[in-house]
């Protein structure tokens, strides 16, 4: 657990915390500015934490007081109960995993001697070091090829990727993470929040997590922390609490627009009565699919996943792929709300198709099956019961 | 001090024939360098090749160039022309790596908006390239206008006659003021030439200082 | 004076011999630029580093850089005058020469340490202390490595402007090469001052390529292979401004990084 008790940074009066070369981040411009006002903070053990803010909140400050790259003017930060002021600032480092926007790999060293350089900093043997290094190496999903190049050789993703390697690569229970995914294009960065979550779902670090990304925020925090300018602490709540219920026109605004629907993605999807939908194979026959008797049918695979609505008119001798209408989504039994409403409203037949978590057709809702189970939530939430644990990724 | 206001003519002459034989080359070379510069600007193998030829050239110490080049040009040794010749040289070397890098350093997107806008070849490389390059190549020129000044006053051991003069004679005659005052009129004149450069390069490129300002 | 004279001179044995021979003026020549490359770099090395590291004292770049524009010729006598009495041995001619060679090795050493390390990608600096490395450590494990590409160029500049300078220094009683070049101008002896000329000239570029070979094996692939035109359109950048560029010493550039 790392907790911020009443760390208030100013920066520009006798200022330590940046004499040693860092760079102060956001809000560190003008001498006696306020980057961080008194803020008190718990960032649980095993979960992400997100702060999130516009720029000049005092964000990055904030993550960089807690490895002591930046010096706090007044109030404590203790990791576990262990004051970080009184602890060896290298001893403090190395047992943080530390992951900064550009990734800041060394360029004249090759990617698997970048792994390896905090528990080599630590004193384990080479062979032992490499050896934990092309695990990690795959891990975080690249080739163990890659383990000789150098960064320059590596795309933006991958270099991300190495640097999250380097900072598992002594196992710290702790990690720090500054904008690891803002500086690599959409859709290379939702690729990289995916792996992180699954890679969290099965480390548990304790994270804190900076971003100015609200959907990146609400997507990977077990609690989001929005920061206002000048480094006060705006609020704190998980992400559907947030969505649903900012504290104030700032929140609110941060949060953005449809969050009524975004909301919905913390909500699990209740038991609904599902209905039946017939379906056809692929290679049926056009009379086969006529024979249903609706304009759009449903065609699954050998296994009995739904591989996508064909429009029965359409069909002249058999269903194949290629008249396959691609647009509907599918929603897990497992899923959310949002999962189920969108899966009903990108359907062409309008009915949304639910799959099991092997991925067989369990069957098909309409929207107007969905809106009553959220309005049923929404009545729960009025009460001031917010499932809890509802959470659902 | 008194003895500077004594010879003050004799140092005015030879402080003219000394910017003669530093800023002469310092134009020649310039000429010759935009052209190998947009070169090597253009295609990899002929800048590495031209910068390595450029750059080889250079490590010739001056003294050995001095000497080496009568019996190469079919000059005599006392001839201001081999210091002509010598210093081109290095400018030429010194100028054709930062041309070069000028050209080079030019935005890449106001280039293509250039392109774009149906600029080719030569219009581009003068209404737009070396506009732009200008304060590179301007840095480059003020190194190479540095370098010529105490490199010339080398050409002094054979006796070419300019600022260097002084600081052979004083140590030849064990007279310390001289080879001072010598020494304080190289720097002078390095400086002159120092703000000239930056001068023209500043009336040259209005655009910067609307951006500092 | 034709190829043929030229021949002859080289071809003589009493050139080969002796205290006036070649092999004896090359040793000298070399003796001295390893001496006074040495002496640059255990001065330009911490000094540079500690610029660089802490960011404190830029000036002294700055100073150093400026020092550039006095004429070494001049630099040699004044010292040479006001050192040489001092000394009442041999060395009073070699002392001074150091001296001055030392004093001109210095900026382009100097200014290619600091320049190499002020290069680091700030973000490679900030992970290193992130990730728990000592101001050492990430000084020598990362900055020095790194700057190495640009300090190489600076020990090259520095070594070409040494051997040129050095040759100057017979002027005032060095031995060396130079020799040859201010025996030959006092007796008329063209003959030897071309060849001496000739020599001085290979001697520098031997050098020149000799380094750039170590630059070569010595700099990570990691940095010289992509990154040389990063860093090369930096340093460029940088010469915008009242910083010379680190590379260009008045007297020698070297062709710095060569082109890979």
């Amino acid at each position: 657990m790392i907790r911020f008790e009443g760390v208030t940074k100013r920066y520009g009066d006798a200022d330590s915390g940046s004499a040693d070369g860092g760079s102060p981040g956001e809000g560190g411009g003008d001498p006696g500015s306020v980057a961080v006002d008194n803020l008190t903070l718990e960032a649980p053990t095993g979960q992400i934490t997100v702060l999130v803010g516009p720029s000049g909140c005092g964000k990055t400050t904030t993550l960089r007081m807690v490895n002591r790259m930046v010096t706090p003017t007044s109030g404590t930060i203790s990791v576990d109960g262990r004051d970080t002021a009184s602890m060896d600032v290298a001893e403090l480092r190395r047992g943080m995993g530390y992951v900064i926007q550009h990734a800041g790999l060394f360029p004249h060293r090759t990617v698997v001697d970048n792994v390896m350089t905090v528990p080599r900093l630590l004193g384990v043997d080479k062979r032992q070091a490499r050896s934990r290094a092309m695990e990690l190496i795959e891990r975080v999903g690249l080739d163990p090829a890659m383990a000789r190049r150098y960064p320059a050789q590596l795309s933006g993703g991958q270099q991300q990727r190495v640097g999250v390697a380097r900072a598992l690569a002594a196992d710290p229970p702790v990690m720090l993470m500054d904008e690891p995914f803002s500086a690599v294009d959409p859709v290379v960065r939702e690729q990289l929040q995916n792996e992180f979550l699954r890679l969290q779902s099965e480390l548990g670090k304790t994270i804190l997590f900076v971003t100015h990304d609200i959907d990146e925020a609400v997507k990977l925090g077990d609690q989001v922390a929005v920061l206002r300018v000048g480094g006060v602490l705006a609020q704190l709540a998980s992400p559907a609490k947030l969505l649903a219920d900012p504290v104030d026109d700032f929140v609110a605004g941060f949060v953005g627009r449809d969050r009524g629907y975004r909301a919905l993605s913390f909500a699990a999807a209740p038991e609904l009565s599902l209905t039946d939908e017939p379906t056809v194979r692929l290679r049926a026959t056009g009379e086969q699919v006529r024979a249903i008797g609706s304009p759009w049918v449903l065609a699954v695979g050998d296994a009995g996943e739904p591989v996508g609505w064909v429009r029965a008119a359409a069909v002249d001798h058999e269903v194949t792929r290629d008249l396959l209408h691609r647009g509907g989504t599918v929603a897990s039994t497992a899923g959310s709300l949002r999962a189920l409403l969108d899966a009903a409203l990108s359907s062409p037949s309008g009915r949304g198709v639910v799959a099991d978590d092997d991925g067989r057709l369990v069957g098909t809702i309409t929207a107007a099956e969905v809106v009553p189970a959220i309005e049923a939530r929404r009545s729960a939430t009025t009460a001031g019961e917010l499932p809890e644990g509802a959470s659902t990724r | 001090m008194t003895w500077a206001l004594d010879h003050l003519s004799e140092i005015l002459t030879r402080a003219g024939q000394h910017a003669w034989l530093a800023g002469l080359p310092l134009v020649l070379g310039l000429v010759i360098a935009l052209p190998l510069g947009w070169l090597a600007s253009r295609t990899s193998w002929l800048r590495a090749s031209l910068l390595t030829t450029t750059g080889l050239l250079y490590t010739i110490p001056s003294l050995a160039l001095f000497i080496l080049l009568p019996s190469i040009l079919g000059t005599k040794i006392l001839d201001p022309v081999n210091v002509i010749v010598a210093m081109t040289i290095y400018t030429v070397a010194l100028l054709t790596r930062t041309v070069a890098d000028g050209l080079s350093s030019v935005d890449p997107s106001t280039r293509q908006a250039a392109i774009a806008m149906g600029y080719g070849g030569f219009a581009r490389f003068r209404a737009v390239d070396l506009p732009l390059a200008v304060p590179v190549i301007a840095a480059g020129l003020r190194v190479a206008a540095v370098s010529n000044v105490s490199i010339v006053s080398v050409a002094s051991l054979i006796g070419i006659s300019q600022l260097g003069y002084f600081l052979t004679d004083g140590y030849a005659r064990s007279f310390p003021t001289e080879v001072w005052v010598g020494i304080i009129a190289c720097l002078l004149l390095a400086l002159v030439f120092d703000l000239v450069i930056q001068v023209v390069s500043r009336a040259l490129t209005p655009w910067t200082r609307a951006v500092a300002a | 004076m034709s190829p043929a004279t030229i021949w002859a001179w080289f071809t003589d044995p009493a050139q080969w011999s002796g205290a006036d021979g070649i092999p004896n003026r090359l040793a000298e020549h070399l003796a001295y630029t390893a001496i006074t490359l040495l002496i640059g770099l255990v001065i330009a090395i911490p000094l540079g580093a500690w610029v660089g590291h802490t960011g404190r004292l830029r000036w002294l770049i700055t100073g150093a850089n400026a020092m550039r524009a006095v004429p070494s010729l001049g630099l040699l006598f004044a010292v040479s005058m006001f050192v040489g009495p001092l000394i009442q041995s041999d060395l009073a001619f070699v002392i001074p020469s150091i001296v001055v060679l030392v004093l001109l090795a210095v900026p382009p050493l100097l200014s290619g340490v600091y320049a190499g390390i002020e290069s680091v990608d700030p973000a490679a600096r900030d992970a290193a202390r992130g990730m728990g490395m000592t101001g050492w450590q990430v000084l020598t494990r990362v900055e020095l490595p790194c700057a190495l590409p640009l300090s190489l160029s600076g020990l090259r500049s520095a070594t070409l402007q040494v051997i040129a300078t050095a040759t100057i220094a017979a002027s005032v009683s060095l031995g060396g090469l130079g020799r040859y070049l201010i025996d030959g101008l006092a007796s008329r002896d063209y003959v030897q001052m071309v060849c001496g000329s000739i020599l001085v000239a290979a001697l520098a570029l031997v050098a020149d390529l000799l380094l750039a070979a170590v630059e070569r094996y010595a700099v990570s692939p990691g940095i010289s292979g992509r990154s040389v035109g990063v860093a090369r359109s930096r340093s460029s950048r940088t010469g915008e401004g009242s910083r010379p560029d680190p590379s260009g010493a008045t007297r020698s550039t070297s062709p710095a990084s060569t082109a890979t």
